[in-house]
């Protein structure tokens, strides 16, 4: 335990040993996010400072919790890291995202020349084409930009993110690696109050996903009446994507919660039950939309990079 | 259905103590408070233990088993294994007194601090009317038995001894939602002291509050978001604010 | 060595942060006086959050044809019109403006279409009549006088700079004794359960507010701070207690698993359809209908199950008769050998209600019960048995003040008082009794306070106090009070429980006096902090007083009436209406005095049919009509 200072004269810290805690449970927990053990120096060793502050029960162990408390935010961690830097590739790769009818969530709606025809969700190349360094600028960056927004301060993936990559803390009655906790009073937190305008964002890009999703019952020669793997794809991407957006605690607000007496709002209140029936499921939506828009866009990329082929049932 | 529990109790007081080994009998059906008390008649006469109804009902017998912050009255001893060797200690986030009792005076500050409901001046009583869909939200609220589970668990204030002060805990913030969204609450201040007074923006929103209360109110879900999304209402939201200048109205859409 | 101790001056001290202590001390703060509120357990964790069905109040937003006349009828039949009248009366009369100043205190109780506190039918009950909420409605009450009295300090914190100027709760304390100087009460004086150290209060008005005497007995719904501390106290300030023989044995408690046994079934339960059954799976209530209750209650299934539809026309199920009877009911069904291997009846509310309504209408029965038992009441019966719930003695005193007969400065409400409920409490009853007669008790103990004023506290009355506290530590090799406190449970749970005999009854006696005997030499391990060996000393001394009273009316009672049943006397006898029995205590052992208990004025009288009350009364009583 080396270098760290005794919190205190009278206490000191006895070894892991007697402790009910498995060190070897939580390496590759640690490895990927160096912050945890005691001798990160981000760890609270502070005496007097969290469980082990004056006057609460002299114990040694950070947690005395038995089950495997670090699973959840070990893979939360782990998959919503792999989104990123798959989706971090995909908005740089600036290419791939469309293949008739179908156009990936990343890059719609259509903002380049690319789908300029075909797309149902064009609207333009009102950005033109940007270059910075003489590079070109992704249009998926300006699209990407607002589900980001939404996401990032979504109630849900906040306790996710929160839990799995800050530790604050990584799990319930395990102490938080932090010495300082400020919460979501300052900035850059304190945005996190913007969420609804997010979420109001966000519903306009559904609907640009939902034109698409409708787009896709066509052929590749841009005639209706057709339905692909794709359809169903994009059908189900807009779909999980409407159920994470009017799950959301924010919309749950606006329908009726902020209302403070709902037997003068009758149809306002059925809205609101009705929200917080999805709203119960939001963390389900949350992973299931993610992991759909993912998917859609991989599906996409295949069609278009002609990988695969989009079949048609008829 | 007897069989032979290994518990390990924390004993001490506020300046020192340690983690003690008792071997005791135990049927399946029983719960660790039931454990405890043997343990106390048979073996530590002068084990303190704070417990009252032991029937999940007054949230006195608060207290850490196996780390998680659980009412002894209501942890069936069955949960654990023949092998389990079952941790007791204190709740970690308050003095601790004695073995297992600690001092929870913190909350019963933090409840002075939260203002009180105000009936309507000129409603005499028994004229209140008022229809179950509006009671329904706050009386969700108004399950809870001040266990003080959720305040335990907080990160805020079990992690960060400093943040006491400013921070009145889930508990509070389910009070302070109760009487918001009471249909005949006339203090009208209570967004936005919950976020300069009772620090509801120090809440990450990390849902332990939720997870530890053993009457399933869902104080994140139901409390504490909507009761942020309403200080957005009257804080941060420059829409609404225009809104509510212009209108001049309160609670509506 | 009196010089150390803690000391507080206040114009009353609350011994009880219940129901009825709360309420007394809100009374008294708005009178302008300064509370002190002493309770054993933390702030609001007083026994009153487990009552569940609901607060008896005839405010007739439910059946509009219910009235105080009406509530009044029904608590006298429901006690065997061995109430007192008038405590029955009052309660009557302000239980609905009760309710309602809650409401402005902010409670929410459940509500009905038109917006008004919607109420329940329960046992005993001619109409519905228990507002509620869920089955918590005793957490509603106590968390709504217990943010009374925050909101209270917070007017006092803003006015004087600090909440705690008028009123102040003194928690984890136990009060061992009741100061008197020259016959009145001087104060009160104890110890913090924390660390031992001990408290004097100084004031001339005490009102005691400490709830049941259940831990008394083996098996109990009751919390382990029901051990008759507030009983013992007043007796041995020279207070009396009032028909101790009357002890209420819910009838649905729970008899297994282990880890719920003593633990309430509520009477909702039953309200809400559940059906009582035995081994056999007869439904066994229809035989054991008696004659009072004919017209009432239903003789067949049919009848019965039509009532929950149509209760204009229909006689109620028997499974609502009052608890007394459903108990005495269940206890001759185990004896006869038709109850479960565990001592019980099967509790069904699964055949008749969806699993869905359950959860809605019984919500914390459902989660009680599958939490902590893994038992689902939505698919499977429970199996339930009598268990201690309430004591329908306690202290004698006058109905309108509230102040116990015998010392000046003394008051007493809720459970610890006597009179109110006769031979048997209604459901529902308790928690209007807590708010009418704790406000009472605070009014009368004003009114005390104003017109006597301070009565100084002599150092040897502290002394002696001091010296009782300090004892249990000064011997060594004494008995054991947890062994002492088991062997005491046995006794009352076979000699002095649910039926009684004489030969038992002297048997019990015999041996509550040899325990008595023995306590006297109690030692204790530990020191003074939070020591519950130390503190159950103290209570063992409290529930042996109660016993010893108990086990004495119930011996002189030679008749079976509410909650005293004698096999060797089954029938009620109107004679016996006629007295109380009042013990008092003259420091050594408790005697008991028969009195004669007031009649009912006129117009009291004159509420009744006739015919009913000539099943209660002897013909002398029915042919004066009344005292007046």
């Amino acid at each position: 335990m080396g270098s760290n200072p005794t919190p205190s004269a009278r206490f000191t810290r006895p070894s892991w040993a007697c402790v009910r805690f498995h060190p070897w449970k939580v390496v590759p927990y640690l490895a990927l996010t160096g912050l945890w053990h005691e001798t990160s120096p981000m760890a609270i060793d502070t005496p007097g400072n969290g469980v082990f502050s004056e006057g609460r029960a002299k114990l040694s162990a950070r947690t005395l919790r038995t089950d495997k408390w670090w699973l959840t935010p070990f893979v939360t961690f782990v998959v919503l890291f792999s989104f990123i830097v798959y989706a971090t590739f995909r908005a740089f790769e600036n290419g791939k995202y469309f293949a008739q009818p179908l156009i990936s969530p990343f890059y719609s709606p259509c903002l380049s020349t690319d789908c300029v025809k075909d797309s149902p969700s064009f609207v333009g190349t009102i950005f033109g084409t940007y270059h910075i360094f003489g590079m070109t600028v992704s249009p998926s960056l300006f699209i990407l930009i607002f589900p980001l927004a939404f996401r990032l301060t979504c109630y849900y993936y906040r306790k996710a993110y929160y839990r799995s990559f800050w530790m604050s803390p990584p799990a319930c009655a395990v102490a938080e690696p932090h010495a300082k906790y400020t919460g979501e009073t300052r900035a850059p937190l304190i945005l996190q109050n913007g969420h609804r305008y997010a979420f109001y964002a966000g519903l306009v890009l559904n609907v640009f996903l939902s034109i698409d999703a409708i787009g896709a019952f066509r052929n590749e020669k841009g005639q209706w009446g057709h339905m692909s793997i794709g359809t169903l794809v994009l059908l189900a991407n807009a779909t999980f994507l409407w159920l994470y957006s009017l799950s959301c605690h924010t919309c749950r607000h606006t329908i009726g919660g902020r209302l403070r007496n709902f037997s003068k709002h009758p149809v306002r209140y059925k809205l609101w039950t009705w929200v917080s029936v999805l709203n119960h499921k939001h963390q389900n939506f949350a992973w299931i939309s993610l992991f759909g828009v993912a998917l859609a866009d991989l599906y996409v990329r295949q069609v278009s990079g002609h990988s695969i082929r989009n079949l048609y049932f008829f | 259905m007897a069989r032979t529990l290994k518990l390990r109790i924390w004993r001490g007081n506020d300046e020192d103590g340690a983690l003690q080994d008792v071997t005791v009998e135990g049927n399946n059906g029983e719960v660790v408070l039931d454990i405890i008390h043997r343990v106390q008649a048979t073996q530590m006469g002068d084990l303190a233990v704070r417990w009252n109804c032991k029937a999940g009902k007054c949230g006195s017998c608060s207290m850490e088993i196996n780390g998680k912050p659980r009412l002894a009255c209501m942890t069936q001893i069955s949960a654990y294994g023949d092998d389990e060797v079952i941790t007791i200690t204190p709740l970690r986030a308050f003095p601790v007194i004695k073995d297992l009792v600690t001092d929870v005076s913190f909350n019963y500050k933090k409840a002075l601090e939260v203002r009180a409901y105000e009936h309507p001046v000129d409603l005499k009583p028994g004229e209140a009317r008022m229809e179950q869909v509006d009671v329904e939200r706050s009386q969700e609220f108004r399950k809870c038995i001040e266990c003080f589970l959720c305040q335990d668990t907080c990160h805020v204030i079990r992690d960060h001894e400093e943040n006491k002060k400013s921070f009145a805990g889930p508990r509070f913030f389910i009070r302070i939602a109760e009487l918001d969204m009471h249909p005949l609450d006339t203090l009208r201040n209570r967004k936005q002291t919950a976020q300069s007074e009772h620090g509801l923006g120090m809440c990450n929103i990390t849902k332990c509050c939720t997870e530890v209360c053993p009457e399933h109110i869902r104080i994140t879900d139901n409390a504490i978001i909507p009761m942020k999304e309403r200080v957005v209402d009257v804080k941060y939201d420059p829409l609404r604010w225009l809104g509510s200048v212009i209108r001049k109205r309160d609670g509506i859409l | 060595m009196t010089a150390n101790i803690e000391r507080h001056k206040y114009d009353i001290v609350v011994i009880g942060a219940g129901g009825a202590g709360l309420r007394a001390a809100v009374e008294a703060r708005e009178a302008g006086l300064t509370v002190a509120i002493v309770c054993k357990s933390l702030f609001g964790k007083a026994h009153t959050v487990m009552a569940e069905g609901g607060a008896a109040a005839s405010m007739g937003n439910v059946n509009d044809k219910d009235n105080w006349m009406v509530h009044f009828r029904d608590t006298m039949r429901g006690g065997k019109f061995l109430n007192h009248y008038r405590m029955a009366e009052l309660h009557a009369k302000e239980a609905p403006d009760r309710i309602w100043e809650l409401e402005t205190w902010g409670a929410l109780f459940d509500r009905t279409k038109e917006g008004k506190i919607s109420q329940r039918n329960f046992g005993g009950h001619e109409y519905p009549r228990l507002a509620h909420v869920g089955d918590r409605t005793g957490l509603e009450l106590i968390r709504t006088m217990q943010q009374r009295i925050v909101a209270l300090q917070q007017i006092d914190a803003r006015e004087t700079g600090s909440p705690e100027t008028n009123i102040r709760v003194f928690a984890e304390v136990t009060i061992t004794e009741i100061l008197n100087e020259n016959g009145k009460v001087a104060g009160a004086y104890g110890y913090r359960r924390e660390n031992g150290a001990e408290v004097l209060f100084e004031a001339p008005a005490v009102v005691i507010a400490t709830g049941g005497v259940g831990k008394t007995f083996k098996i109990t719904s009751n919390s382990w701070e029901g051990t008759g501390d507030g009983h013992a106290l007043a007796l041995k300030a020279g207070a009396n207690l009032v028909d101790m023989e009357f002890l209420q044995f819910h009838p649905t408690g729970m008899v297994w698993p282990l880890s719920v046994k003593g633990i309430l079934v509520t009477e909702s339960v039953r309200g809400e359809g559940g059906i009582l059954t035995n081994s056999l799976g007869e439904r066994f209530m229809f035989k054991y209908i008696p004659d009072v209750f004919k017209n009432q209650y239903a003789d067949n299934e049919a009848e019965a199950d039509r009532w929950y539809i149509d209760q204009d026309n229909n006689r109620r199920p028997p499974e609502l008769l009052p608890r007394d009877e459903v108990a005495r009911a269940i206890n001759s069904e185990v004896k006869a050998g038709r109850g479960t291997e565990h001592g019980g009846v099967f509790l069904d509310v699964s055949k008749r209600l969806s699993a869905e309504i359950i959860k809605k209408r019984l919500p914390s029965m459902w989660h009680q019960f599958y939490e902590l038992a893994g038992v689902d009441i939505t698919k499977e019966a429970m199996e339930v048995g009598p268990t201690c719930h309430y004591v329908m003695g306690g202290v004698e005193v006058n109905p309108d003040t509230a102040a116990a007969v015998g010392v000046e400065g003394l008051f007493a409400a809720g459970e610890v008082a006597g009179g109110m409920h006769g031979s048997n409490r209604l459901g529902g009853n308790s928690l209007t009794d807590l708010l009418v007669f704790g406000r009472r008790a605070g009014m009368g103990a004003v009114a005390y306070v104003k017109s006597h004023g301070v009565n100084p506290v002599s150092d040897s009355t502290i002394e002696k106090a001091a010296t009782r506290i300090a004892a249990p530590f000064t011997r060594e090799g004494g008995e054991n009070a947890y062994s002492l406190h088991q062997e005491l449970q046995e006794i009352t749970h076979n000699l002095v429980g649910i039926i009684r005999t004489r030969v038992e009854l002297m048997e019990a006696i015999e041996k509550i006096a040899d325990i008595r005997q023995r306590s006297a030499n109690i030692s204790v391990t530990g020191d003074r902090m939070f020591n519950p060996g130390f503190h159950l000393a103290f209570d063992l001394d409290n529930m042996l007083l109660v016993a010893e009273s108990t086990a004495k009316s119930a011996l002189l009672r030679e008749e079976s009436r509410g909650g005293h049943t004698r096999d060797d006397f089954p029938g009620m006898n109107p004679t016996w209406r006629q007295v109380n029995h009042i013990s008092s205590f003259d420091g050594a052992n408790v005697n008991i005095k028969v009195q004669a208990l007031p009649a009912l004025p006129k117009e009291l009288f004159d509420l009744f049919d006739v015919h009913e009350l000539e099943k209660y009364m002897t013909p002398q009583e029915i042919a004066k009509g009344g005292s007046n």
